[in-house]
């Protein structure tokens, strides 16, 4: 049988980058992992994702497949165990409804909350604070002491892996851009899953340690408002 | 004969509505249309999509789905019996995904960013933008159809409805500003597809006329132009 190559090129604090890793964690799915460097990108990012040269990127026998949530729902069609989506089609929908709405209005908006400050951040988490009342009252509906996770009776899903990075990133970027969106009382059903959703053991090892991931986005942040008073 | 199963909600101006349109089209699928009117929100689409308010909304068996392409995704799924809208193999499926999602994320900005441009340096960056699009959109194109007329090959499919919605607005936008943006020198494969995108049956009902569209769009930055500041 044809052994399968497949390489993961990322970047140790791309949240992009984790999710594809825990997808291929939950189907045990072997890979290597390359760590670029954002200022020496390789050529094989370069002409495996010539129409955005970022990370992640994955390559299948050599065939890049590029964009985190592309690269989930293909990992999830190509390898058929343990299912990412749910079969039906109306769940799929759903699933992938949330994913989108965290991606808009979460994802985005904590980026943009990292690299702005005064009135552009005051909006930006305004916008994400009313994000977060959405989600966590989906949280509500759906999550409860028999049902952990927005995967349902599967244990973990899409929404799952695609909602993840917030457990490892949110605080640090709340440190680095001096706001606050989390909030335990707020959102209890969100604070639950998420202290459930860094026990699972594929999940627990790929935790990093904040002090690490701070003094990084600080740089970012940094490099953003340099460039952004020069203009 | 029982009230329809199938309902969308949506209005005939709206490109991300004709997706969904021609989707269903495509299945061959017998619905009913709910024209939300202009500046109003129906009862039905606030209870449907409560998170975003926006059309189009699919409802079907009284379950709705929100959000264009989930909608067509949705529909090529429901009806697998039906002639297939995404690609069968999952590596040409996450090539349609991501250019949809370039499409949606990148390249429609740039034709709205026109639209809302003030000053001639403002509108011919905006206007090169979509041209720089159109020549990466036109190599996707290339690979993408492999010699065929559609981005799904020998019929239309997922990545051809992503773009194919927006030409109505795109010819309102030439027309509007006495420009060629698709221009047939450039870009010869998109030229090509994209009038036989529009001729297309799951297509050519859907795809509003372009004087009728024209006429839409003054009416609509009319009223954006007199409507108050909105309060927040």
């Amino acid at each position: 049988m044809q052994e399968e190559q497949v390489k993961l090129l990322g970047l140790w604090f791309s949240p992009f980058v984790r999710r594809v890793e825990w997808a291929l964690k939950f189907k045990g799915i072997e890979y290597e992992y390359v760590e670029e460097d954002l200022t020496n990108k390789s050529s094989l990012l370069l002409t495996s994702n010539p129409v955005h040269k970022k990370v992640p990127v994955l390559l299948h026998n050599g065939n890049p497949i590029v964009e985190s949530l592309v690269i989930i729902e293909y990992i999830d069609e190509n390898w058929k165990q343990n299912p990412i989506l749910p079969q039906d089609p109306h769940e799929r929908a759903k699933a992938r409804f949330w994913a989108n709405f965290i991606e808009q209005k979460i994802t985005e908006a904590m980026r943009t909350a990292l690299v702005t400050q005064g009135e552009q951040q005051e909006k930006v988490v305004k916008e994400l604070k009313e994000a977060m009342e959405v989600l966590e009252g989906e949280a509500a509906a759906k999550l409860n002491d028999k049902t952990l996770f927005f995967g349902g009776k599967n244990g973990l899903g899409y929404v799952d892996i695609v909602l993840g990075w917030i457990c490892n990133w949110v605080e640090v970027i709340e440190e680095v851009g001096g706001f606050k969106v989390l909030d335990p009382q707020k959102q209890p059903h969100i604070h639950k899953w998420m202290a459930n959703f860094v026990e699972v053991p594929l999940i627990k090892p790929t935790l990093l340690p904040k002090e690490k991931m701070v003094v990084c986005f600080q740089m970012v942040r940094q490099a953003h408002l340099g460039l952004a008073a020069k203009k | 004969m029982a009230e329809s199963e199938i309902k969308l909600l949506g209005a005939w101006p709206s490109p991300f509505v004709m997706r969904a349109r021609i989707a269903l089209n495509i299945k061959s699928i017998d619905y009913e249309f709910h024209q939300e009117k202009l500046g109003s929100k129906s009862q039905l689409l606030l209870e449907s999509n409560p998170v975003y308010k926006k059309i189009p909304v699919l409802i079907h068996d009284q379950k709705p789905i929100c959000e264009s392409l989930i909608i067509v995704q949705y529909v090529d799924e429901a009806w697998s019996s039906g002639p297939s809208i995404l690609p069968s193999d999952p590596y040409d499926r996450a090539i349609a995904r991501f250019w949809a999602a370039y499409i949606d994320d990148k390249w429609f900005p740039s034709l709205s960013g026109l639209a809302k441009a003030q000053g001639e340096e403002a509108k011919k960056a905006a206007m090169d933008q979509v041209r720089e699009g159109f020549l990466l959109l036109e190599e996707a194109f290339g690979k993408c159809s492999k010699g065929k007329d559609f981005f799904g090959g020998d019929r239309i499919g997922y990545l051809d409805i992503a773009l194919g919605c927006f030409l109505g607005w795109l010819r309102v936008s030439e027309k509007m500003n006495g420009v060629k943006l698709l221009d047939a020198a450039k870009t010869p494969g998109l030229a090509g597809w994209a009038d036989k995108f529009c001729g297309d049956d799951a297509v050519k009902d859907v795809m509003p006329e372009t004087d009728k569209l024209t006429e839409f769009a003054k009416i609509l930055f009319q009223a954006k132009a007199n409507a108050p500041p909105p309060a927040n």
